[in-house]
């Protein structure tokens, strides 16, 4: 510990700390829309300063490999950023993760190819290496499965509805220990080559049958946890390599995902034990038929009627909007009602959509400005002053039930006070229950007018007829 | 334990605290920017692949580091070029809004 550092090291080593300050200034500088934006370019500039200093400095004497990584990694990462629909970001931010999961595992193996020759006679700190190499692959593998799988989900290539199987969480249970007893053999014994491919293979398991029993609709919640899992892959990394920026970053990254999983599941009144295991959203299947009780059917010619003589509009989307495709049209919408003079604001359940923030960024993407998308907690007492409550692709979030019907599975769960105001105008393709499987009391109140079809198709009507 | 290992440690709680302060910071507005932004942060993992397969530790270390940084770059690249296409779209428009409703 008392050596003399060598001048390259040193060099690198305050690169690397540059970078670190970089990554917690981006992530400061996230604080508020008028800076976001330049948080992230001193993020990535602070990704480029590690990598080029460990090109320059870090032992580098094959070049060729790395151009091609960079080559073929870089086009691939190009060509999906470019493609991304906004409607997509929830599978295209699971994937991305998934590719860093597998690469953490990919490292981990490939420096555990190189120390096992060479493993210190100190037992010691062989277990601290050994074990942070055992858990980069236990996360990193779980990851990357259960990433794939999120994605898969999400873009429906796979079916939403949770896919559960008897002695779920015993299965689970058991695959988690056993990797952790391989771990404890892998430390006993480094130079067996079978035990770290049991481990990797046990994880990816793993992944795919922890994500598999969970709903599609749920997904926002995985994508969260395995982000911050991907986060603690790096920092386990950082401790196999000694490197404290690997550590910084990673956990900064867990951290996030973390506190965004916690948002999420307070937001729905769940606890992330029941997201993860008590397979929610299976039940839409076995309910059966949703009793036929009749609603009236309003047209968009009465709506459009009861919208020019309001004075002020709240504006709730929900994943409908984003399935609808039609936040475009509904930005035209609130303008066609402020030229009119009539105030209007959306509000944004914390778990509307598919990820968290998902349809802040539908609807800046339609232009909307960001001061008008407001957060549950500063706009639900404005509901009752309101004129018209205006909810487009929204259900769950908007179901009085889950004040007072203590048997819902909303129950307790936050929702926007839709039906304080003094019209509610629902906008859906039929009658169908949300995800819950729940019905909403909601359409029967006598304040509230159903208009049914294609949001997009009745907003553009909506607009046309409120040009008159 | 190793004087090494304890530093480590003490960087990595300190991390902790630190990133709960930051991210407590960020609002709901901004959290899917966060996500794949913190995402693409998480390919730090790509200096320890660049050391795999650029430093001639073997045939199959380098191997698995190549995949490794193919891998990674596209979480980074893919991250970062993702995040300032959505943080491009938060725009503020000037405040012409009437505000107060109709006479």
């Amino acid at each position: 510990m008392k050596e003399l550092i060598p001048l390259n090291i040193l060099l690198l080593w305050s690169a690397y700390l540059v970078a670190a300050i970089f990554f917690v200034l981006g992530l400061k500088w996230l604080s508020s829309a008028s800076t976001a934006r330049r948080g992230n370019s001193i993020s990535a500039l602070g990704m480029l300063i590690a990598i080029i200093a460990t090109l320059w400095l870090g032992g580098i004497v094959e070049w060729q490999y790395i151009l091609i990584g960079f080559i073929v990694g870089g086009s691939v990462g190009l060509f999906l950023s470019l493609r991304v629909q906004m409607t997509q970001m929830p599978q295209m931010v699971g994937l991305l993760n998934g590719f860093g999961g597998g690469a953490s595992v990919l490292v981990a193996y490939s420096e555990y190819e190189f120390f096992v020759h060479a493993l210190s006679t100190d037992m010691a700190t062989n277990a601290g290496v050994l074990v942070s190499t055992g858990i980069s692959w236990l996360i990193g593998s779980v990851t990357f499965s259960g990433s794939v799988i999120a994605a898969a989900k999400l873009h429906e290539i796979m079916d939403g509805a949770p896919i559960l199987y008897r002695f779920q969480k015993q299965l689970n249970a058991i695959l988690l220990l056993s990797i952790f007893v391989l771990i404890g053999f892998f430390v006993q014994d480094p130079t067996n080559q079978f035990i770290p491919a049991a481990i990797v293979v046990l994880s990816l398991l793993l992944g795919v049958t922890s994500v598999i029993p969970i709903g599609g609709a749920d997904m926002p919640v995985v994508i969260s946890l395995l982000n911050s899992y991907s986060g603690m892959a790096a920092t386990a990394t950082g401790f196999v390599l000694n490197n404290p920026m690997l550590i910084i970053a990673g956990t900064l990254v867990g951290a996030s995902g973390i506190i965004l999983t916690k948002i999420m599941c307070d937001a729905m009144n769940r606890s992330l034990a029941n997201v993860l295991f008590a397979g929610v959203g299976a039940e839409v299947v076995q309910q059966g038929k949703v009793e036929e009780r009749t609603v009236v059917r309003y047209t968009p010619d009465d709506a459009a009627m009861i919208l020019e003589g309001a004075s002020s509009v709240i504006i709730v989307p929900g994943y409908g909007l984003a399935v609808a495709q039609a936040q475009h049209v509904l930005h035209e919408l609130e303008l066609s009602l402020v030229a009119r003079g009539i105030r209007v604001r959306y509000a944004v359940h914390p778990v509307a959509g598919r990820m968290p923030g998902h349809m802040n960024v539908l609807l800046a993407e339609a232009n909307v400005s960001y001061d008008l998308l407001l957060e549950m907690d500063q706009i639900n007492d404005d509901f009752k002053d309101t004129d018209v409550a205006f909810v487009v692709g929204a259900n769950d979030v908007v179901n009085p039930g889950a004040r007072t019907k203590k048997d819902s599975p909303l129950y307790g769960m936050p929702i926007l006070n839709v039906d304080y105001a003094q019209t509610v105008m629902v906008l859906k393709r039929s009658l169908k229950p949300g995800f819950a499987g729940e019905d909403n009391e909601l359409f029967y109140e006598k304040n509230t007018m159903m208009v049914f079809g294609d949001a997009k198709a009745t907003v553009t009507k909506l607009v046309s007829l409120l040009k008159k | 334990m190793t004087y090494e290992i304890l530093f480590l440690i003490y960087i990595f709680v300190i991390s902790i605290f630190l990133g709960v302060e930051l991210i407590s910071r960020v609002p709901p507005l901004l959290h899917t920017p966060l996500m794949s932004g913190s995402n693409a942060i998480s390919g730090i993992t790509i200096v320890g692949s660049l050391v795999a397969a650029g430093a001639g530790h073997g045939f199959l270390s380098t191997t698995l580091g190549t995949v490794a940084i193919v891998f990674a770059t596209i979480n980074v690249v893919g991250g970062y070029l993702v995040t300032d296409r959505m943080l491009k779209m938060f725009k503020r428009a000037p405040s012409q809004q009437n505000q107060g409703g109709r006479s």
